[in-house]
């Protein structure tokens, strides 16, 4: 049996929804719903590369390198978020935050 | 000169209203005192030169209104109506000036009061010297405004705000007909200039006029409307339920407004257009049948009221009847000259009451009242004139002017003039005993008052001495000094046109019984009032427990006020409040503004049950709609048409 693109699509779209459900189903902590979204996004990168190999063209992958600076960054901010998060209200469950509730 | 009369008064209001509070109660004052006491002797001097040396004028002061056919020019008509008016107005608003600088010395309001009081006199001047309906109807107007300011001059008591706005509304239903009068007469003649209606009403007699889907006679229609007008102003039966009210207004007012002045204008209007009524004799014995009564329904009530000023305010209401019912008969120069003497005496009598009331620390009940005549013998001597004139003791202007009605009630031969003949003598007797009552109750037998307010009773000061004074010498004399001019053989040079003289009125051949009659009622009215209040006070009470019915009756003025009350003003509120709770409050507001609003509140609060606060749920939200927009971009084929 050869991998071809569709077990790669396959991956990444099943990458993808254990991430959506990651943050639905998660009613415990915050950075669970972070590490979800990067789940996300990883799928988005493998299909990215998937495409690019496919296709034979680089574009891709140069994009793949992107989506990865930007979602290091990503992580950064929004740990750093969660920590000042964490000392003004002294926690980050997410049921407890509801500050939006009207 | 005339300019002057008319416009002085208006600066003096206009000082006195905008800058009194700038230069003080006392400048405004004497200003305003000062202006109208110039008139009044400019007025004189009118007088001198109008009636006794006939130079009528006649003064354009502007163009006015301009309007297809209706042309109205603001002008003054000067001639002996006119004239005589213009002494009555402004000598006795000078006088009542000069008296309220010591009646009002401690109110804080003054120089508002004293600007309402030239405000008055100027529209009231303004009334006189009409030339045309509309003028008249802005002097109406104008002492309507006067009046109802004047009632309610003392703001904070509810009682005053009441009795303003119940003379202000019951004005309104006269003038209804007033106003409907004046349109009817530019209908009818296309122009509202008195000359030219005048001189064409003779053309008009027989001719109808629709109104209310009747045909009916045009001039009668005209003048009984212009006479409901005179009814409202001037108190008469069925809209005379205000004029009691009003004596909630300071006295002076009371004297000036509503004795001397603006209640006559409603006479002066009927004598002033006596030849359109003098066309139309239904209205002229509505006029009289009018008069008759209110002299008589309004003398009874003032048999029992205790209320000094309202003992008065009836008189008054019934001297006005007088005066109609000497209009109705045709016998127009008989009124005014009533109006005439009346002003004088009645005035007398209401600043004669002031003085007392003052005196006694603004109390007007005559049952705490009682042996002044030792402590104000100066206040008693001038009531004493007053009542005299008033009841018509011989020689006094009232004699010579009531006794001329009531002769030309007599001489007018006609059944209403024999049912007018009637009440007025039957009224002088009620006039006489009323006034005599009041004087024994406040002058007379044992003091009913407190102790310490009797010890501090006292003459009135000088400003209100001179008044009284000057008005008591009127009262004596101006029926002596004037009756030969007015009524008395020289009638028609004097009046000129200015007013309709029937040749052979004012009862020159009325025989002598009718002639002695008035003294003879006068001297009744004073034996039964002498009888009851001064030998035997106790008589009155046993009466009044009697007859309780009949004395409650009385007191309570035939009880017109319940009348009304039931009949207009509990439904029109009833009106009102249905309207309000209901027409505003339900469905109106309830559909309108509250009940839209009442909707977005609602809407907005199942909205905000939306927001729960969590993230994943707007994540799903999202979500969701993300997917929902990409499937349908799928389907759609990406926007792009195939």
């Amino acid at each position: 049996m050869t991998v071809g693109l569709s077990h790669y699509l396959t991956v990444a779209a099943i990458l993808f929804t254990l991430g959506i459900f990651g943050i639905f189903l998660n009613r415990k902590n915050v950075i669970v719903i972070l590490m979800s979204v990067e789940l996300m996004l990883l799928a988005v990168n493998i299909n990215l590369v998937a495409f690019s190999a496919f296709h034979g063209d680089l574009v891709g992958q140069v994009f793949a390198l992107i989506v990865l600076t930007v979602a290091a960054a990503e992580a950064a901010i929004g740990l750093a978020i969660i920590v000042v998060y964490f000392r003004n209200r002294g926690t980050i469950d997410v049921a407890e935050i509801d500050l939006l509730k009207g | 000169m005339y300019q002057a009369i008319l416009l002085l008064p208006l600066l003096g209001a206009i000082f006195a209203g905008f800058f009194g509070r700038l230069v003080g109660a006392r400048v405004s004052e004497v200003v305003t005192t000062t202006l109208v006491l110039i008139t009044a002797l400019l007025s004189w001097l009118a007088f001198y030169q109008v009636a006794l040396q006939g130079q009528e004028d006649r003064i354009e002061l502007m163009r006015f209104v301009d309007s297809g056919t209706l042309k109205s020019v603001w002008s003054l008509r000067i001639d002996t109506l006119t004239a005589v008016m213009l002494v009555v107005v402004t000598t006795v608003s000078g006088l009542v000036h000069l008296y309220s600088v010591g009646y009002m010395e401690e109110d804080s309001g003054r120089p508002r009061f004293f600007a309402y009081l030239s405000l008055f006199t100027f529209a009231m001047l303004a009334l006189v010297t009409a030339d045309d309906f509309l003028q008249l109807f802005f002097g109406w107007e104008g002492v309507g405004l006067a009046s109802y300011l004047l009632i309610g001059f003392w703001y904070h008591k509810p009682s005053a705000n009441a009795a303003a706005i119940k003379a202000f509304i019951v004005n309104r239903v006269g003038d209804f007909g007033f106003a409907l009068g004046i349109f009817a007469v530019f209908t009818l003649f296309d122009s509202i200039q008195y000359d030219t209606v005048f001189a064409s009403a003779p053309d008009q007699v027989g001719k109808t006029m629709e109104f209310l889907g009747f045909h009916v006679d045009a001039l009668t229609l005209i003048c009984l409307l212009l006479f409901m007008g005179a009814m409202g102003k001037s108190a008469q039966f069925l809209l005379h339920t205000w004029l009691p009210d009003a004596m909630e207004g300071p006295t002076p007012v009371s004297a000036l407004i509503h004795a001397a002045t603006m209640v006559t204008a409603g006479v002066f209007m009927v004598a002033r257009l006596s030849p359109l009524f003098e066309l139309a004799p239904i209205a002229l014995g509505f006029v009289a049948i009018i008069g008759a009564t209110t002299a008589f329904f309004a003398a009874t009530v003032g048999l029992v009221q205790t209320d000094i000023k309202r003992v008065v305010a009836y008189s008054t209401c019934s001297q006005l009847g007088y005066m109609f019912a000497a209009e109705g008969v045709g016998a127009f120069d008989a009124g005014i000259f009533h109006l005439f003497t009346h002003a004088s005496f009645k005035a007398l009598l209401f600043l004669g009451a002031g003085a007392v009331i003052i005196a006694l620390h603004h109390e007007q009940d005559l049952r705490r009242m009682g042996g002044l005549r030792k402590v104000m013998p100066f206040t008693w001597a001038m009531m004493l004139v007053g009542t005299l004139s008033l009841t018509g003791f011989p020689f006094t202007a009232g004699f010579v002017s009531k006794d001329a009605i009531i002769e030309a009630t007599y001489a007018a031969h006609t059944p209403i003039g024999t049912y007018a003949f009637v009440l007025t003598l039957l009224s002088a007797v009620l006039t006489s005993f009323y006034s005599w009552r009041l004087m024994f109750l406040a002058f007379e037998g044992k003091p009913r008052e407190p102790k310490d307010v009797l010890e501090h009773a006292h003459e009135p000061p000088r400003t209100m001495g001179v008044p009284l004074v000057l008005l008591a010498l009127g009262s004596l004399l101006t029926g002596g000094l004037f009756a030969h001019l007015f009524i008395g053989g020289g009638e028609t040079e004097f009046w000129r046109g200015s007013l309709i003289v029937r040749a052979g009125e004012s009862g020159h051949e009325a025989p002598t019984w009718v002639m002695l009659a008035p003294t003879v009622a006068m001297a009744a009215g004073f034996a039964v009032a002498w009888y009851f209040y001064i030998t035997n006070p106790l008589v009155p009470f046993g009466l009044a427990k009697r007859f309780r019915g009949a004395y409650l009756f009385l007191l309570n003025a035939w009880y017109f006020d319940a009348l009304y009350d039931a009949l207009f003003v509990r439904p029109a509120k009833r009106l009102g409040r249905f309207l309000w709770k209901t027409g505003d409050g339900t469905i109106i507001d309830g559909i309108g503004p509250d009940g839209v609003a009442a909707r977005v509140i609602d809407i907005t609060n199942r909205v905000v049950k939306l927001q729960s606060g969590y993230i994943y749920h707007y994540a799903f939200v999202m979500l969701v709609g993300v997917a929902l927009i990409i499937t349908y971009f799928i389907f759609a084929g990406g926007g792009l048409k195939p």
